[in-house]
């Protein structure tokens, strides 16, 4: 009943006289032109006389205080026979006046009657069908958009972690079916200090994956420009402040560690606190700050703080602490701090414990409320470093040679394979090269320092000139044909061949000193 | 530093040969021009020969980036020959064995 009554109320289409049609609840004809409509409220008592009516309504004779009757006869339908299927008034068959100018028999009222029982199944049936039809339609859209949400969702995240030697970096990201937007990030800086972030957009569905998009997009470019983490926040906040709606805003914490030395340097834009497992249980790390989007011009409180060997930090989104159980009570944040106190001694165990003890607590069948993320940065050994060997050489044309051949007898116990060993070599004269002319403008008075140690799984000659304050161009591919048209210059290949030649390059400088880190992993991980 | 370079073209076979002699880097240019200059009107297929050559950075491989250049637009073709595996490694990643033909051994190189 309650499909004819809300669709009643939008229109009955009414038909030039003696010309009979049948109208749907949905409004639209069945055949022919020339239609206007009359509206019908719900509570018109017309729609409980025709539910009740034994057969076809004759117009003029029906006493009833109703405006559709009136607006019915204006539209001159002289005869309304009742749609009745299973007991529902489901529509209604108007008749203008006969042709013949006489009133309709009692043989076409039987007729009419006997149509209108016929009809009223089949129309019920339409109806149906359109409905599950647009319902249908309705799913597909649905279910479009939270493809395009995750595509784009997934296409921001990670897809490796960097690993710097002696830590262990995991993350685990589970999208509700809604898909939230949560998001997550970790990259190695070039100095080799590792920079993360875990956030949380407001808002589900593709209007949070894009903030979401923006958002680590806008955090790594800032990254990139060697901004402290408070700094990094209180730019992406003034960035997108303005550019997303204003009801959605974004919690976002972002960290820079120091996987030598374990110095961390964190500040928080109102996102959940991250847990940091200590010898004797754990401690949440606080800082508190505005979520990003919110109001322009905030500034973030930056925590210090130094981790030890052993020791793991875990950062999480909301959709860990406000899962719930069957009985609706709430995962929270006393659970997951017991959890990261009673720890775990397994390689990515903190992850696996968490989740499992989750789907534990949330029970079998559980729809995900939203998004789940966690990141967990665990210091699992003390990077054993031993310096090999360590000279300085005098700032002279040439004397990159002689590096490079120092170096070569430096590393023959670690063993390279002769191809790593050649590039090493090429790739120490080109940095060597580089300290004098650039860092050291060619002062036969200063020196450069040339350092190579074990690090792990790393073996690092690290170069160090005094050119403080000096960072290396971000190196493109030189284009040869470019050089080769005269349209470039034939130089400028050192960088591009010290890149290409080691597994990876860091640098770091202070205000007097300037070093390059040319690493080679002696893991069999990635070699080039 | 006492490892000197010097370019001399020769030829041998009706082909003209550069040998690469020593450290072949930024002070090596006065004379890998030369010897160009010497070889090129000789022949319009010059030979590099990386043989005698002990070291080579990349100011050295901005000398061989010229020498290309210049014999682009004189329309003369530069091979090379006696590439240590690194080299050639290192002639590969900068896309400069795109641009010249590299030859295993001098017979195949004069052939």
């Amino acid at each position: 009943m309650t499909t004819w009554t809300q669709t009643l109320r939008r229109r009955i289409t009414r038909r030039a006289a003696a010309d009979a049609a049948a109208t749907q609840p949905d409004g639209e004809q069945l055949r022919g032109a020339e239609a206007s409509t009359v509206e019908i409220e719900p509570n018109d008592p017309i729609l409980a006389f025709l539910q009740s009516a034994p057969g076809p309504v004759e117009l003029e004779t029906l006493e009833l205080d109703s405006p559709a009757v009136r607006d019915l006869r204006e539209a001159g339908v002289a005869l309304v026979v009742p749609l009745i299927s299973s007991g529902e008034l489901i529509g209604t068959l108007n008749l203008g006046p006969r042709l013949s100018e006489q009133g309709y028999s009692t043989d076409d009222r039987r007729l009419l009657d006997s149509l209108a029982a016929q009809a009223a199944p089949a129309l019920r049936v339409a109806q149906l069908v359109r409905e599950q039809e647009a319902e249908a339609r309705e799913r597909q859209k649905i279910e479009q958009e939270l493809q395009v949400a995750q595509l784009i969702q997934q296409h921001f995240l990670p897809t490796t972690l960097p690993q710097p030697p002696g830590w262990s970096i995991e993350a685990h990201y589970r999208p509700a079916r809604a898909v939230g937007g949560d998001f997550y990030d970790v990259v190695e800086r070039p100095d080799g200090r590792i920079a993360f972030a875990i956030g949380d957009v407001t808002d589900k569905g593709v209007p949070a994956a894009m903030v979401m998009a923006a958002t680590r997009s806008l955090l790594r470019s800032a990254g990139r420009e060697d901004l402290s983490p408070g700094g990094v926040l209180a730019q992406v906040n003034d960035l997108l402040h303005g550019d997303i709606p204003s009801r959605m805003f974004v919690t976002c914490l972002y960290g820079i560690l120091d996987p030598r030395n374990g110095e961390l340097r964190f500040a928080n834009a109102g996102h959940n606190l991250p847990f940091l497992q200590t010898d004797d249980g754990a401690d949440e790390l606080r800082a508190t700050g505005m979520p990003l989007g919110l109001m322009p011009g905030m500034s973030y409180i930056e925590v210090e703080h130094t981790l030890v060997a052993g020791q793991l930090l875990l950062l999480h989104s909301d959709g860990v602490t406000e899962a719930h159980a069957p009985d609706r009570e709430m995962f929270g944040t006393p659970r997951l701090h017991d959890l990261v106190a009673a720890g775990s001694d397994k390689r990515g165990g903190m992850l696996g414990k968490v989740l499992t003890e989750l789907e534990r607590f949330t029970g079998m069948g559980w729809e995900q409320e939203d998004d789940i993320t966690l990141l967990s940065l665990r210091w699992e050994r003390e990077a054993a470093a031993s310096t090999l060997a360590e000279r300085t050489f005098p700032s002279l044309r040439g004397i990159e040679r002689e590096a490079m051949a120092w170096v070569a007898e430096a590393v023959v116990a670690s063993d390279l394979e002769p191809a790593r060993a050649e590039n090493l070599k090429t790739a120490v004269a080109e940095a060597v090269m580089n300290a004098v002319e650039h860092g050291n403008g060619g002062d036969e008075a200063l020196p450069v320092e040339v350092r190579v140690e074990q690090r792990a799984d790393e073996l690092v000659v690290a170069i160090t000139d005094r050119g403080g304050g000096r960072t290396i161009p971000i190196t493109e591919t030189p284009d040869i044909e470019a050089k080769l048209r005269g349209d470039q210059t034939p130089r400028g290949w050192g960088l591009f061949l010290i890149q290409s030649l080691v597994d990876a390059v860091r640098e770091s400088s202070d205000e007097s000193r300037h070093t390059v880190e040319l690493v080679l992993r002696t893991d069999g991980g990635e070699p080039r | 530093m006492t490892d000197r370079f010097n370019a001399a073209p020769r030829a041998e076979a009706g082909t003209v040969i550069i040998d690469l002699i020593g450290v072949l880097d930024g002070d090596s240019a006065a004379s890998l021009t030369e010897a160009y200059m010497v070889a090129a009107p000789e022949a319009d297929r010059i030979l590099l020969n990386f043989e005698p050559m002990t070291f080579m950075n990349s100011s050295g491989i901005a000398l061989v980036v010229e020498i290309l250049a210049r014999a682009r637009v004189e329309g003369r073709a530069v091979h090379a020959v006696g590439l240590s595996d690194h080299y050639r490694h290192i002639f590969e990643i900068t896309r400069l064995s795109d641009f010249m033909t590299i030859h295993d051994d001098m017979a195949t190189a004069v052939a």
